[in-house]
């Protein structure tokens, strides 16, 4: 394909004049960037590197031109990642508004709404966070209670939302809240978009068993939202919240491969140094059995997200094979973290200080944070539920 | 790799599938067994499968096959393993062409490969000694004597054995009990005087016999390959056998999976279909996860296979240690799943059950292939 060639040899000449030198080095976690009015760019050139790309469209390379991306398709979209790879480029902003509130508001929002906020997502004005599980609604979501009740030209929003990652760093909220209680419980559901600038909305970190803070509960105190801010049809939410998640699912399957760019540290490297080798192998036979078994699951999961895409690309409709994504990358992710631990011994059971190498305490930590893989987003448990009822067609 | 088929692949996937479904269910299995058939396998239905090309996809045209790939070859097998058919497509199509077209010589080739793929000439690899896979550990000896060698030594689980007109046997020329090195093939026709055949009656009702050489004697030009370095042939060929026993498995288990789902929506306990009931639900979808990834992995070692791929070897390991394990899962879930009728000869989940033992022994079990894919990845 003649086009693509060229367009891969412009998008590599437009990265190496653009993409500044430190945005071509490993990115620090401290570095990465998640936009809103809240951001710090600890880096400068990171700020630079955003509003470049975002100039291009390319921070959101495949929504439309009107509302800020750039409109490429799903084959110059790749191009532009695999150069961006070849390159070393950093991802110039990642986040919900990226990854799940902007297909969905594509899909179903008003132009009025895809008009006002699909750019600013674009260029990282305005960062996102997600408003689903409440204190009494986890796995069972659909029983959220968090209350809508439209007043004249506005929602008055009262009700306790939790888990809302990012919560206290971010500038809006896309919210499930009941507007019908007296209905079933899927069909009282609307999906409302609500300003966090709003008195009424608290955010509050909660300390996690790792240590960090990524998550918060999020309290509404008759927060008055415009109406103008509903997504869909008044008590239609339900399926625009199942669409997102699915958006959602598909970008937490894909977190062992972020994870493998972004850590050097592999379950077999760290045997080899702190268990000792033998001719070359893994000098304790039981450990390296468990690391290659992992290893092997590792490779054959990678092949089945390389066979779904390109069956997608030959045209196919989307396979049964993706309704497994969440549960498989997740669960291998947590092994990865246990084969890791299991391999550097008591030099990666630190928590903070002196006596270990930053890499493994940060290791430790992410060891912890892996744990919410299989349980943020639908547990594996109800990933399993839906895959023996959508794909096995086994009953209820 | 390529992980989408074509649609000439697509083709003879679907005219497999309906071949196997109509000509050879696992009603036909039984009877082999249940008769005690002399052969173990249906001569017509082989001849048949022979007609359809099947037994040259791996032979080149200049001796009579299309060379249609590995690829074709492992969904032909595929198709094989739902039914549970006892074909001599490992043996003779896979392992037979294999070695003969990467290893033999032009006159061998003329010689072999005509009646291979007319379906006239069975083969069999006479490698084991042990009851565990191991490629290396070859006692049988090959001596020098005159214008050719000696053989004499024991082998076991020889697939298709007791029916094969030609042996492929791996003898020792030198070096130790375990030496890498030192390893010849050698062609030996069955009808050899000092070679004697005992079949072996296996749990899966599959054909494998014993075969002990005396003093066997064969000319220097049966060697097949290079004399000391029959290794590097042999791992060639095994490792193409494991990609399509893989396939195979991959086959057999996705039939035993689809057959247990549907018992779970069929059977009514408690006043509603088992499955129904969560503990068999998510072990359902565990499987169905295992089958999907053995699936990816089949595919990548044939298609590696055909596109000359550099980690053949580390892609035929991870394929049968997939299928193995995944076999060995649903193979076992569905007799369980079945409960009590499970149990009983007369219905045909158990053939699954007893087919995924003897498949995941042949040509390595996951711990060998584990051992081997870490070593392979320098670790």
């Amino acid at each position: 394909m003649p086009d693509l060639n060229t367009f891969r040899a412009e998008t590599r000449a437009w990265l190496e004049q653009n993409c500044p030198p430190s945005m071509r080095t490993a990115q620090p976690d401290d570095e990465a960037i998640t936009g809103g009015t809240r951001e710090k760019y600890k880096n400068p050139e990171s700020k630079i590197w955003l509003d470049r790309m975002a100039a291009k469209g390319w921070t959101a390379p495949t929504w439309p031109k009107e509302y800020g991306g750039a409109a490429l398709s799903e084959p110059e979209a790749r191009v532009l990642a695999e150069e961006m790879q070849a390159l070393n480029c950093r991802p110039p902003i990642r986040g919900m508004g990226f990854s799940m509130l902007g297909p969905t508001l594509l899909e179903y929002g008003t132009e009025e709404q895809k008009r006002t906020h699909l750019p600013k997502i674009v260029t990282g004005e305005i960062r996102w966070c997600q408003g689903y599980s409440e204190p009494g609604s986890g796995s069972d979501l659909a029983s959220l209670s968090t209350r809508a009740v439209l007043q004249g030209e506005h929602f008055l929003v009262n009700g306790h939302k939790i888990w809302t990652s990012g919560a206290h760093f971010s500038d809006w909220i896309f919210c499930l809240v009941r507007t019908d209680p007296t209905a079933k419980k899927h069909e009282g559901i609307s999906f409302l978009l609500i300003d966090m600038s709003d008195p009424g909305v608290r955010p509050q970190p909660i300390r996690l068993i790792s240590g960090y803070s990524v998550f918060c509960e999020t309290f509404f105190d008759n927060v008055q939202v415009p109406a103008k801010n509903l997504v869909g049809e008044m008590n239609k939410g339900w399926t625009i919240a199942k669409r997102l998640l699915e958006h959602e699912r598909k970008g937490i399957g894909g977190i062992g491969e972020r994870a493998k760019e972004r850590s050097e540290q592999t379950p077999e490297q760290l045997a080899k140094k702190y268990v000792g080798e033998t001719d070359g192998r893994i000098a304790a036979p039981a450990l390296r059995d468990a690391i290659a078994r992992f290893n092997i699951d590792q490779r054959a999961f990678g092949l089945t997200r390389q066979r779904t895409a390109e069956e997608a690309k030959a045209g196919a409709p989307p396979g049964p094979a993706s309704a497994m994504f969440k549960y498989y990358a997740t669960e291998l992710n947590k092994r990865r973290y246990e084969l890791m631990l299991d391999s550097a011994g008591t030099e990666m059971l630190g928590w903070e200080g002196e006596g270990f190498e930053p890499d493994n305490l940060r290791t430790t930590r992410d060891w912890l944070r892996a744990k919410a893989n299989t349980i943020e987003g639908g547990t594996s448990e109800i990933q399993l539920n839906i895959i023996a009822k959508r794909v096995l067609g086994l009953p209820d | 790799m390529t992980l989408t088929l074509s649609s000439e692949a697509r083709l003879v996937q679907d005219t497999a599938l309906e071949f196997f479904r109509d000509k050879s269910p696992i009603t036909a299995l039984r009877k082999l067994r249940d008769t005690q058939d002399a052969d173990g396998f249906s001569r017509p239905l082989w001849r048949e499968m022979a007609e359809l090309g099947w037994t040259g996809f791996l032979v080149p045209e200049e001796w009579g096959g299309s060379g249609f790939g590995h690829v074709g070859l492992g969904l032909v097998m595929e198709a094989a393993g739902r039914t549970l058919a006892a074909t001599p497509l490992l043996s003779t199509s896979l392992i037979g062409a294999s070695a003969l077209v990467l290893a033999g010589s032009g006159m061998q080739k003329d010689t072999h490969l005509p009646g291979l793929v007319a379906g006239d000439q069975i083969f069999a690899l006479a490698l084991e000694e042990g009851p565990h896979h191991a490629p290396t550990r070859i006692a049988t000896a090959a001596k020098k004597h005159g214008g050719g060698y000696r053989l004499s030594g024991k082998k076991t689980f020889v697939l298709d054995g007791h029916v094969a007109d030609t042996l492929i046997v791996a003898a020792r020329t030198s070096g130790g009990a375990n030496d890498r090195s030192g390893i010849t093939l050698f062609l030996v026709p069955a009808s050899a005087p000092g070679l004697s055949r005992t079949r072996t009656i296996m749990v899966d009702s599959r054909n494998a016999a014993i075969v002990t050489l005396k003093d066997v004697e064969v000319a220097d030009e049966a060697a097949l390959g290079p004399i000391d370095g029959g290794s590097d042939v042999l791992e060639a060929v095994l490792d193409r056998a494991r990609a399509g026993l893989a396939a195979e498995m991959l086959g057999s288990a996705a039939e035993c999976f689809e057959r247990t789902v549907q018992y779970l929506k069929d059977r009514k306990q408690f006043g509603v279909a088992i499955g129904s009931f969560q503990a068999l639900k998510h072990r359902a979808a565990q499987m169905f996860c295992e089958l999907e990834v053995t699936h990816s992995a089949v595919l990548a070692c044939l298609s590696g296979l055909d596109e000359g791929a550099n980690d053949v070897p580390a892609l035929a390991s991870l394929a049968k240690t997939k299928a193995n394990d995944t076999f060995f899962l649903v193979g076992n879930e569905g007799v369980q799943m079945h409960g009590g009728i499970g149990m009983t000869d007369e219905h045909e989940i158990g053939f699954f059950t007893k087919r995924a033992r003897v498949a995941l022994a042949t040509f390595g079990n996951s711990a060998f292939h584990r051992d081997r894919y870490a070593a392979l990845n320098g670790y």
